[in-house]
């Protein structure tokens, strides 16, 4: 089974935001990156599919040439090979460039199974894995959280969880997955894995490349225009409540849970 | 304009990443429960053993991981992040005593007694220290005498690093006579006969750190264990404080480090006289100076580092670094306290730990006296 990871990469979780002075993005100075979470669930899922039925794990990224480093962490961690994809006219492009750029590339390679993360935690929008399934013209089966493949490795059954409740669905394949939190645990890039990734195959792509027109990518080319960031708002100071008498206490809460927070 | 020069390139900072995972999973949770118990769980040698962790900068032909002296100071720092010295400590104590081995030992050594190390099944320890003997290494009395196919050593060793779990030790013994050339190094297995722990000894900081005394009493020790020839111990010790130093500089900065970024987020959280302490130019400018200081000592590390790295004998520059980094993590680590008031002083901050932890740096693998010594020695004779 040959299996394709699309890989953001994504600021870590960790990282203190700071807006940058035009407001509409943030500053990178001091950003330590990672893979994007969900990412590394379908990274994982398609080392456990290839630990079952053998084949190949290719990991997709696109970016600045720091990208890099996320993909060969990606290939530490058991992946066979990796594909940058990297231009300079690919900055600022919005999530319909991405998937058009990384359908351009998975149009030449063989594939069984996508996995993209159901979305980047970043930018929260959660776009690129359905718009990329369109492009490609394969099924898409969204926020999973449990895949199947059949012994003959020809179809999947996934879970997707719905309302507390679980929604069952069957595939054939080729199809596309977007990864939930749930799916598994991600496994850690080991040191020995680090090494042997040095040699793994790692190539790089520009947009000239996958015969692409530089002029449908980057900020210009943007369907969706970032108007204004804004940090969330400060947390208000706590309250304590007043009151001689535990009765009294409960009674000043509950009148404040029900007339300011609004709870009830 | 030249190069700037990088230390870290992209293998490190994956090997950043991993430690920094398995330190926020398997470690950061715990952490606190661990300090209190006074060890933490035999399965993090195995964890860490099987991530590859235990076995940077050792050859993949003895079970290690591979990687240059700059993996290992991104796995220290990462490692360090977990805010418990004594865990890092710990999980490092195969770093004095695995060395010593790979320098001397024979390749039947090197194959028996490394790749259990590296993958965390056995503990590693190294003996040197005695009751009687700690700076002056020279004047070590656990003593070994050759009978035909074994040594049989008497003696004691105390203040040892994962001295209480330890499943072998590399021991400084008296083979010869008095003085450096009669020392040799012997790994001892713990389960011989004779070789008897004390409990854990209580300390001020490395609480999570097993430390322990070792009695060695007529301990029939295979002679197969003898690193190298009979009266190259103290040559083997000595071959060993480089990186052991270097190790210590590391931690002093991270120690320092992390002192520093708890005071900024403290100050600027804590209100007095109706702004935040980060408010006063006193403390604004005690931060500053803390971050300089940190910053400075940092780069000097990293530079001796380099050039142990490219092969260059950097015994008077180790030191150096090594007194420099523990003289600012005691300042730092002091002012850390001082900016978080009373909180300082309470076990539920980390500056807290940090300042205990931090004490053992200037007097561990050679006190500062002693690196001044040595560094005396090559610029004024
Ligand atoms: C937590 C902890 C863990 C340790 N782990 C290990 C371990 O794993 N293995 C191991 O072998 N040892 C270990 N040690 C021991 C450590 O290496 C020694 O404590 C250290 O080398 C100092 O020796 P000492 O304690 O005997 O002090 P001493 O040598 O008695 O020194 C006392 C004081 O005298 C000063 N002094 C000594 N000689 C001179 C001189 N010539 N000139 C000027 N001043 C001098 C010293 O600098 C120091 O200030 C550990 C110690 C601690 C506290």
């Amino acid at each position: 089974m040959n299996i394709v990871v699309c890989l953001k990469q994504v600021p870590d979780t960790e990282t203190q935001i700071k807006i940058g002075p035009d407001n509409k993005s943030i500053v990178t100075d001091d950003i330590k990156w990672v893979i994007n979470p969900y990412d590394e669930f379908g990274v994982e899922e398609a080392l456990q599919l290839k630990e079952k039925f053998g084949g190949e794990v290719t990991v997709v990224g696109m970016g600045p040439k720091r990208v890099t480093e996320s993909i060969r962490t990606a290939l530490a961690m058991g992946a066979d090979k990796g594909i940058l994809i990297t231009d300079d006219a690919l900055e600022g492009s919005d999530s319909l460039a991405t998937a058009k750029a990384l359908a351009a590339v998975l149009k030449d390679l063989e594939y069984d199974l996508i996995f993209t993360g159901q979305r980047g935690v970043d930018d929260d929008m959660g776009v690129v894995g359905p718009a990329l399934a369109e492009l490609l013209g394969i099924p898409n089966l969204s926020l999973i959280v449990k895949v199947e493949a059949a012994e003959d490795g020809k179809s999947v059954k996934v879970n997707r969880p719905v309302e507390g409740e679980t929604l069952v669905i069957e595939s054939s394949l080729p199809a596309l997955i977007t990864a939930q939190k749930g799916l598994n645990e991600p496994r850690y890039a080991s040191l020995p894995g680090i090494m042997k990734a040095k040699k793994k195959p790692l190539e790089e792509k520009t947009l000239g490349d996958l015969g692409l027109d530089a002029a449908q990518f980057g900020e210009g080319a943007r369907k969706l225009k970032i108007l204004e960031m804004t940090p969330p708002p400060e947390r208000a100071a706590g309250k304590i409540v007043e009151g001689e008498t535990p009765q009294e206490k409960a009674a000043e809460l509950a009148k404040l849970l029900h007339e300011e927070a609004k709870v009830f | 304009m030249g190069d700037l020069q990088e230390y870290f390139g992209e293998t490190h900072e994956m090997v950043r990443q991993t430690v920094r995972r398995f330190v926020r999973k398997e470690i950061s949770p715990f952490v606190d429960q661990w300090e209190e118990q006074g060890e933490f769980p035999r399965e993090l040698y195995t964890q860490a053993g099987e991530t590859g962790i235990l076995g940077i900068g050792y050859p993949q032909a003895y079970g290690g991981s591979g990687g240059d002296l700059f993996v290992k100071i991104a796995a220290t720092e990462e490692l360090m992040r977990c805010g418990s010295g004594g865990v890092a400590a710990g999980l490092g104590s195969l770093d004095i005593s695995i060395p010593p081995i790979l320098t001397l030992g024979t390749e039947d050594q090197k194959r028996r007694l490394i790749p259990p190390v590296l993958k965390g099944e056995r503990i590693a320890a190294l003996g040197i220290t005695e009751p009687n003997a700690g700076s002056d290494v020279a004047n070590i009395r656990t003593r070994a005498v050759r009978t035909d196919r074994h040594y049989v050593v008497n003696g004691g060793k105390t203040f040892i690093t994962s001295g209480v779990r330890a499943d072998q030790l590399t021991c400084a013994v008296r083979t010869g006579g008095q003085g450096a050339k009669g020392l040799s190094l012997l790994v001892i297995p713990s389960h011989l006969p004779g070789y008897a722990v004390s409990g854990k000894l209580r300390k001020m900081g490395w609480w999570a750190s097993d430390t322990g005394q070792i009695f060695l009493d007529d301990c029939r020790v295979p002679a197969d264990n003898l690193l190298g020839a009979e009266g190259q111990g103290f040559y083997g010790i000595m071959e060993n404080f480089q990186k052991e130093r270097l190790q210590l500089a590391v931690m002093a900065n991270m120690t320092a480090r992390m002192a520093l970024e708890a005071s900024i987020r403290y100050a600027r959280e804590r209100e007095a006289f109706g702004r935040p302490l980060s408010g006063f130019q006193v403390t604004r400018h005690k931060l500053v100076d803390m971050a300089t200081q940190v910053e400075v000592s940092q780069e000097f590390t990293y530079r001796v580092a380099a050039k142990m790295e490219a092969g260059k004998n950097q015994f008077k520059e180790i030191s150096m670094a090594k007194n420099f980094a523990c003289t600012i993590s005691d300042k730092v680590t002091h002012d850390a306290v001082q900016i978080h008031g009373g909180a300082g002083y309470m076990r539920e901050y980390l500056v807290e730990r940090l300042y205990r932890d931090n004490r053992i740096l200037s007097i561990g693998g050679g006190t500062q006296e002693i690196m001044k010594e040595i560094i005396s020695k090559q610029i004024l004779n």
